[in-house]
């Protein structure tokens, strides 16, 4: 966190100043390892069972918070007959469809609940048609783990639960199973996390747990660039629901985003599967009308069960007066997803031929994005090309001077892209918002305008659109035919954003307007529980509801902390509702008083029958701990006063995940897609229904006791620097900060440096079966071999913000990297792989394929490989 | 923004005259700011430096100084190397494997019963020009380039220097430099023209978790004070200030600092000391080996005649 958000440290340097312990588990010993009180190295990609284990020892050693668990979680609920655990099935849980690799979630379900039981919420729900089980497996490979990120999945029904947690099939009994074999011991022998060193961080997290205290998790992309990512948070979030760590202060699991308001960029998504506000992108199978969507997306109870006013009025922002009762609100005019449109499936397309144009705005995948060798293939056969950036990244660049055309592969003659570089304005030369980790929205002013033809991302696409717009309409009043209405959603959005400057730059708080909403009368709305299903609202991302309250720009609030609560909830605006704590209604006991007056946030006022304290409460205001649903009660009228997850349709925390994941209610060990080690757990070597993506230009290594792993003995992680950003654009073009660190270097320990003869500062080439680069080599104590399994397991440290151009140049650490993915968000594993390190630089010229060729034959290699289940 | 005062240098007003101590805290005063602000500086805790080099960057950026090349020393992650004419902030990364005590801060059990984390240690430190009350670079500077201002901090004036070096050889922490480009001598100024402003420099207002802090001295001394004894109660007896003291052979530092190890560790010299201190003692020395050598010569020719 130090390495690489600086500036968010800052809070985690007041705390430990304030006495808070501060333990960095990480496979380096970085600039936050400096600061910590404890450093525990871990072998990357033994996450889940270092996590696992300390679930373990909270249930082995009764470390839980039992009223809260109790009350909170869904502990007590009981698991159908028909589930299978990992521990049964070695390695794989009931419902693996082996054929086409997706679980069927039916038997993940509570017992007790009616009709179709719960309802998977990634995935699509509606039953498909019968037979229809390549279009199945398609279709849910489409994900959408994404969906619902602000609060949970379907489920109906009332399910048995047992609150003495004896039932062998309650969650609390199926959990306890499940990471039995995960004791210290065996995270040792897995992670190389030492026995001793292990205990004491599982005492630390478990005595500074309760109703006095709270412990928080930060993580990066260090936790989810894996082929199991997602359930690497999933582990995290069982271990907070046992100790009570969710919805109080101090608590919490705190993403770390890569980006400035990458959060923003999901909340308002640029992902192919979701729509603004986490609701589900609607499939080409199911999904059919507004009723069908809202039928199969809506959830029973809770908030979620608002879905029809969120969508309707989303399309009302979008379409306008078009958007009406009589024709669905324009629901036909959204896009279908066939299948998994992802990133890395794009660029698969693209080599294929069947995407044929690309938007790139500030992103760099020739260098930045995993495989860059496929990247540039696949931008080398587009028709067009747009980048937007501050700088030539090589994605501009690639078809003239990138490694191919040194290889001599390719010649840029041979290259048809078309590539438009149109210069972007940096966030100082626009006016907008950021939204952060914490899903406060904070508003930047501009400070100048942007130099030269550079211009905002806003004017780029309000000045397409309107464009677009103009031929479409030119080419109707010419009676040009558009006889299935294609052009229709496009002539028909509003879009009517007012300019103002030279550059006739569109005014940012008119989108943010639209994002708030506004009423019948075009009143700003104040929050989305004023959203209605019939037309008479307009909100286009209806979490965002309330930033533009009374009309005034909520997130340009810049009230000093030292003028206000200590929550400061006058500093900027926290969707939803300026909630600075999500789920805050867990900070209170199930009777609405604080667990304990340290950790007070909000509770019942019995006396104003109100929820109040320093929050914003995240509850109903005015329903009393008291509050029972009556039996048939539905959507918010169904949430119980004494259940705080008001997104999740049963309102507990769940330790046991019945719907929302594609592989697995319980988060389990799995090696890496390339690991130099078996599974120690289970007989299932990889996550079963990771995403792999077959090519000859994505070959996989072999794993474990697979004959040919042992071509590829290290592993390898690659993370960021302080000095630089991402894939350099923004900081390797940068004289002050280039000569900070000015050479990609890999860093590797003595013991390492021995064994394979590097030498410091001399050149080292690192090697996968997908190419070989060349770096620097730092041989540092910071990295420490591990004893893994009875062997010294080495790890190689990668900083990925290299590239050809620029001032400091580089190789890219991407070159290195296989695309197979997690399968809920489809994210590729670069933070846990398989290499060989040898001295020297690496070949020129058509030398360089020839050498990543040996290594191939060598470890035997074939289009198979690594592809087994 | 400089007074006429403020041009003129605190030399020592006679050769052979002592440093003044008692002015020791006022060099503004002894340089003939009468009515000045309060003396101002750095104190830099590096026990809560996280190495981000923001400060490196901010001073770059708000002083217009030039990058000085890419160069990979293989120290660590510290590419800058050291203070120069071109680096005003520069932060050292030490890493070391002696095992060295460390904190006892937290108070649960502990089932090891010993730290195996304490055999790796990763100090940094953001190093900058000392501002001393005794300013050997000033002392020496011929064309009074150099001058004291009126917040007590020391400043290079572009347009008087000279070039001659003198100052680099003086200085007895390295810190200042001549720049090959301009031929001119250059180093921190404390953002003298945001102080004028009353703003703090640029390196404190980057530094995200105020390991840079800007202010009065003699604030900042008591401030530094209580802060080691807080670092030394947690477990950390090694921590120390380094330059705080008046009664150093710099007359105390304007910018000093917090470490947590010695000063060699990170670079800095133990005991520095005015390189001009021992000038009136050598000039006497050598005006009596002067006198003697002529009176020798005298002898001699005298001898000689006779």
């Amino acid at each position: 966190m130090a390495e690489c958000h600086p500036v968010a440290f800052q809070w985690v340097m007041e705390a430990k100043a304030r006495g808070a312990t501060v333990i960095h588990v990480d496979p380096r010993f970085s600039r936050t390892s400096a600061v910590a009180d404890l450093y525990v190295p871990i072998r990357a990609g033994a996450d889940i069972a270092f996590v696992g284990g300390l679930i373990n020892y909270v249930l082995q050693n009764e470390a839980y918070f039992r009223d809260y668990l109790l009350a909170y979680t869904n502990a007590a609920t009981i698991v159908t007959e028909e589930y299978a655990d990992t521990e049964d099935l070695d390695g794989v849980f009931s419902g693996l469809n082996a054929e086409h690799r997706f679980y069927d979630f039916d038997t993940w379900r509570y017992q007790g609940q009616q009709g179709a039981e719960v309802k998977p919420a990634s995935g699509e729900r509606d039953t498909p048609e019968p037979g229809e089980r390549q279009i199945r497996s398609q279709v849910r490979r489409a994900g959408r783990g994404e969906a619902h990120g602000s609060g949970g999945a379907a489920a109906s029904g009332t399910p048995d639960t047992d609150e003495t947690l004896q039932h062998p099939r309650c969650v609390f009994q199926v959990l306890k199973r499940h990471f039995a074999r995960y004791t210290p011991d065996l995270v040792e022998q897995v992670s190389g996390v030492p026995r001793d060193q292990f205990v004491r961080v599982c005492r630390l997290v478990a005595g500074n747990s309760g109703r006095n205290r709270t412990t928080a998790f930060v993580y990066s992309l260090g936790w989810t660039q894996h082929t199991v990512g997602v359930q690497y948070i999933r582990t995290a979030a069982i271990l907070q629901s046992l100790l009570g760590n969710i919805g109080r202060p101090g608590g919490g699991i705190i993403a770390l985003r890569g980006h400035a308001s990458i959060q923003g960029s999901t909340d308002i998504p640029t992902l192919f599967d979701l729509l603004p506000g986490y609701l589900p992108m609607p499939h080409a199978y199911g999904n059919d009308g507004l009723d069908g969507y809202v039928r199969a997306e809506t959830v029973q109870n809770g908030f979620w069960a608002n879905t029809r006013q969120y969508l309707v009025s989303l399309l009302k922002a979008w379409w306008g007066e078009t958007a009406t009762a009589g024709n669905d609100f324009c629901y036909d005019y959204l896009p279908r997803l066939t299948g998994s449109h992802s990133t890395y499936e794009t660029v698969l397309a693209q080599i294929e031929g069947t995407c044929r144009g690309y938007f790139l705005f500030g992103q760099n995948p020739a260098v930045g994005s995993a495989n860059a060798r496929m990247q540039r293939l696949g931008l080398s056969n587009l028709d067009w090309l747009v980048v937007r950036d501050l700088v030539m990244i090589e994605s501009a660049t690639w078809w003239k001077d990138g490694p191919e055309i040194e290889t001599g592969e390719v010649h840029a003659a041979d290259i048809g892209t078309e590539v438009f570089f149109l210069p972007a304005a940096a966030h100082t030369e626009k006016a907008g918002s950021f939204t952060n980790t914490q899903r406060l929205l904070q508003w930047r002013h501009q400070a100048v305008e942007p130099a030269g033809d550079a211009r905002s991302d806003l004017w780029f696409t309000y000045h397409l659109g309107r464009i677009i717009r103009e031929k479409l309409a030119a080419r109707a009043a010419g009676g040009d035919g558009d006889p299935y209405g294609m052009d229709r959603p496009v002539l028909n959005l509003t879009w009517d954003y007012p300019t103002a400057g030279a550059q006739q730059d569109p005014d940012g708080e008119a989108v943010l307007a639209e994002i708030n909403g506004w009423d019948a009368r075009g009143h700003p709305l104040s929050g989305y529980t004023q959203l209605a299903a019939d037309g008479s609202t307009a909100c286009g991302c209806w979490i965002y509801c309330g930033v533009r309250a009374d009309g005034v720009n909520q997130a340009a609030r810049r009230r000093p902390g030292r003028e206000q609560s200590w929550v400061a909830p006058e500093w900027g605006w926290a969707w939803p509702a300026n909630r600075r704590i999500l789920y805050n209604r867990a900070s209170a006991d199930p009777d609405g008083r604080p667990w304990s007056e340290r950790k007070a946030l909000v509770w019942w006022d019995p006396e104003h029958r109100r929820w109040t304290g320093a929050d914003v409460p995240d509850f109903i205001g005015d329903r009393p701990p008291s509050y029972r649903p009556p039996p048939g009660a539905t959507g918010v009228d169904a949430i119980s006063g004494a259940d705080p997850f008001i997104m999740q349709a049963d309102g507990k925390a769940w330790l046991f995940a019945p719907a929302g994941l594609v592989d697995g209610p319980l988060p389990a060990h799995y090696e890496p897609q390339e690991s130099p080690l078996p599974n120690l757990l289970y007989g299932q070597q990889h996550n079963p229904v990771r995403e792999i993506l077959r090519h000859p230009e994505n070959r996989y290594q072999p794993s474990g006791d697979q004959p040919g792993a042992e071509v590829f003995p290290f592993v390898t992680t690659t993370y960021r620097l302080t000095e630089h950003h991402t894939a350099g654009g923004m900081s390797r073009f940068l004289p002050y900060l280039a000569e900070l660190q000015p050479a990609f270097f890999c860093e590797v320990s003595p013991q390492l440096a021995a064994e394979r003869g590097l030498d410091h500062l001399g050149w080292a080439t690192i090697i996968t079966a997908r190419s070989a680069i060349e770096a620097r080599v730092l041989v540092t104590e910071r990295m420490q071999p591990l004893v893994v399994q009875g062997r010294t397991l080495h790890q190689v440290g990668l900083p990925w913000h290299w590239g050809p151009n620029g001032y400091t140049t580089g190789d890219a650490a991407n070159e290195l990297a296989h695309l197979a993915l997690d399968p809920n968000v489809h994210i590729q594993e670069v933070k846990a792989m398989a290499c060989d390190i040898r001295p020297g630089r690496r070949p020129r010229g058509p030398a360089l394929r020839d050498l990543v060729r040996q290594y191939v034959e060598r470890a035997g290699i074939t289009d198979e490989t690594g592809t087994e289940m | 923004m400089s007074t006429p005062e403020a041009q003129r240098p605190d030399r020592p007003q006679q050769p052979g005259a002592e440093p003044d101590r008692d002015h020791g805290l006022d060099p503004a005063a002894r340089a003939g700011h009468l009515d000045h602000p309060p003396r101002v500086g750095f104190f830099t805790d590096t026990s809560v430096c996280i190495g981000c080099k923001a400060c490196e960057v901010a001073c770059k950026e708000w002083n217009a100084v030039p990058e000085d090349g890419l160069l990979l020393t293989g120290m660590s992650y510290d590419n800058t190397a050291g203070l120069s004419a071109s680096t005003w902030r520069h932060v050292a990364f030490i890493e070391q494997s002696a095992v060295v005590p460390r904190p006892a801060g937290d108070t649960w059990a502990d089932p090891a019963g010993d730290d195996s984390d304490g055999d790796l240690r990763w100090l940094m430190s953001s190093d900058v020009c000392k501002h001393c009350t005794e300013a050997a670079c000033l002392d020496v500077c011929p064309t009074g380039a150099l001058m004291r201002t009126e917040f007590g901090t020391v400043v290079v004036q572009d347009d008087i220097c000279n070039g001659c070096g003198y100052c680099v050889s003086a200085c007895p922490f390295g810190v200042i430099g001549r720049r090959e480009t301009d031929g001119g001598a250059h180093k921190c100024t404390l953002c003298y023209d945001r102080l004028g402003d009353g703003l703090e420099p640029a390196c404190a207002k980057a530094c995200p978790t105020d390991s840079i802090q800007f202010g009065p001295l003699d604030e900042l001394r008591e401030v530094a004070q209580q802060r080691v004894t807080e670092v030394q109660d947690a477990g950390r007896p090694e921590a120390r200030l380094y330059g705080a003291d008046p009664a150093d052979g710099i007359g105390g530092a304007g910018a000093f600092f917090l470490l947590l190890d010695r000063p060699e560790v990170y670079g800095l010299p133990p005991d520095p000391v005015v390189t001009t201190r021992d000038l009136p003692r050598m000039w006497r020395h050598a005006g009596i080996a002067a006198a003697g050598l002529a009176a020798a010569a005298v002898a001699a020719c005298r001898g000689g005649r006779t």
